[in-house]
């Protein structure tokens, strides 16, 4: 437990920093979401009406630019060898880094969805079950990232081939994270949609890592 | 008597079998230097130690106890270096210990200093680690053994980018971990400061019509 612990602070600590890709990712969320507006043109109607889905396929995106990053750094340097000789099991090794990665990544863009539903005119009604769904579906989307990022390392062009890989794992969560939003927003029960999006955590928590740990393993060798 | 062996090991890298029919053996303060020409399998051979590699034939055994029984026993014993540093350039160097000795679950700080001192890092303790030289960050790769102790080394080729004096201060830190009964593998095409039992993988290098 204390090793995992000191393996989340040290990914938080060298993001912190580096100057971290977090602070990219926050920024890219703000703007890709402000552009909306200006490309759909200033209709209030139109735009709360798409203001769920928006908010989470930029969220979506952003989640996925700090990716790449994830073992490609620890694999270059050498630490992923080391990483993989802790008495730590790697599959936590994984857990610990990829739950560093939502607490710079997910967690903001989670705390900061609401302040652009607002730019967006989405109807305040639906602002609790935003976060509460963006809490719910930030960690899956980090989890299935990390498998892709760990199945395309080493491998040329990496960052796009990511992205190709898993983005489509990503739709579940995105239907059920706008349905949850857009149900709350005409005052029907969100509950069933967030508890499928808890089902989708609770089921990649043990799975993704252990699948990310067998990828790792096969770069090493 | 702690040993560690190695029975008829073969080893392949992608279509090519680096080397076969490789046994070895190690006893408690005992060395074993690999030597070798380039692509001879020194640090596939290092790697399968580590089980970082897993090898297409043989067993390896610790006490006469196949390793693959338990992995995680095996790997809390040993200290694997590779030809890179795992050295992070945005900690200290002291920050880079202290987490490595946290990574093992240890919180030492009598045991940091003295990997300081004995690397001769005392006065770089507070640097971050990307204004140093390669030569430094290896001392600093190195000062992580004696930091988070194990009995068995996998180094290979520990002593590249070190000075003279680094070399030395290597080989008496070797030294002492063999003193302590601790055992030693390690590669090296140069002179290493270690005197111990040599094998060659040149001798195991598998007839070329037998390549895959």
């Amino acid at each position: 437990m204390t090793a995992f612990l000191a393996l989340v602070r040290r990914d938080l600590q060298l993001a912190m920093r580096q100057g971290s890709d977090a602070a990219l990712v926050l920024i890219f969320y703000m703007l890709a979401v402000l552009l909306f507006p200006f490309g759909v043109g200033p209709e209030p109607n139109i735009l709360a009406r798409i203001a769920t889905g928006v908010l989470w396929v930029t969220a979506l995106l952003a989640a996925l630019l700090a990716l790449e990053r994830l073992f490609v750094s620890e694999y270059e340097d050498g630490s992923l060898d080391q990483l993989a000789l802790l008495p730590l099991p790697l599959s936590l090794v994984v857990l610990a880094k990829v739950l560093a990665h939502w607490l710079l990544t997910g967690l903001p863009l989670t705390l900061l969805a609401p302040f652009l539903a607002i730019a967006l005119g989405m109807d305040e009604a639906g602002y609790p079950v935003l976060v509460l769904a963006l809490a719910l579906g930030t960690p899956t989307l980090s989890l299935i990232g990390g498998l892709g990022a760990a199945l395309t390392l080493g491998a040329r062009r990496g960052g796009a081939l990511l992205a190709l890989l898993v983005l489509p794992l990503y739709i579940p969560a995105l239907i059920f994270g706008v349905a949850a939003v857009d149900a709350s927003l005409v005052g029907l029960a969100a509950i069933p949609h967030l508890a499928i999006l808890g089902a989708l955590l609770l089921a990649a928590i043990p799975l993704c890592p252990w699948a990310t740990a067998a990828a790792l393993r096969q770069a090493l060798e | 008597m702690t040993l560690f062996a190695g029975h008829d090991l073969a080893c392949r890298r992608g279509e090519r079998l680096v080397f076969a029919g490789l046994s070895f053996r190690v006893a408690a303060g005992g060395a074993l230097l690999l030597r070798g020409p380039n692509g001879s399998g020194k640090s596939s051979l290092l790697r399968c130690m580590a089980g970082l590699l897993t090898p297409i034939a043989g067993t390896e055994t610790w006490d006469d106890r196949p390793i693959a029984l338990d992995v995680d026993a095996h790997r809390s014993r040993l200290r694997y270096l590779g030809h890179q540093d795992a050295v992070k350039p945005a900690l200290t160097v002291l920050e880079n210990l202290a987490l490595w000795q946290q990574l093992h679950g240890l919180r030492d700080a009598a045991a940091i200093r003295r990997a300081l001192a004995g690397l001769g890092l005392d006065r770089l303790a507070e640097l971050p680690a990307r204004l140093l030289s390669a030569g430094q960050r290896r001392r600093v790769a190195l000062a992580r053994l004696v930091a988070a102790p194990a009995p068995l080394w996998l180094l290979d080729e520990p002593t590249t980018a070190l000075d003279d004096d680094g070399v030395e201060r290597f080989a008496r830190m070797v030294g002492d971990h063999r003193a302590g009964g601790g055992l030693v593998v390690l590669s090296s095409h140069g002179d290493p400061g270690v005197a111990g039992e040599v094998l060659s993988l040149a001798d195991f290098a598998p007839p070329p019509e037998l390549s895959l």
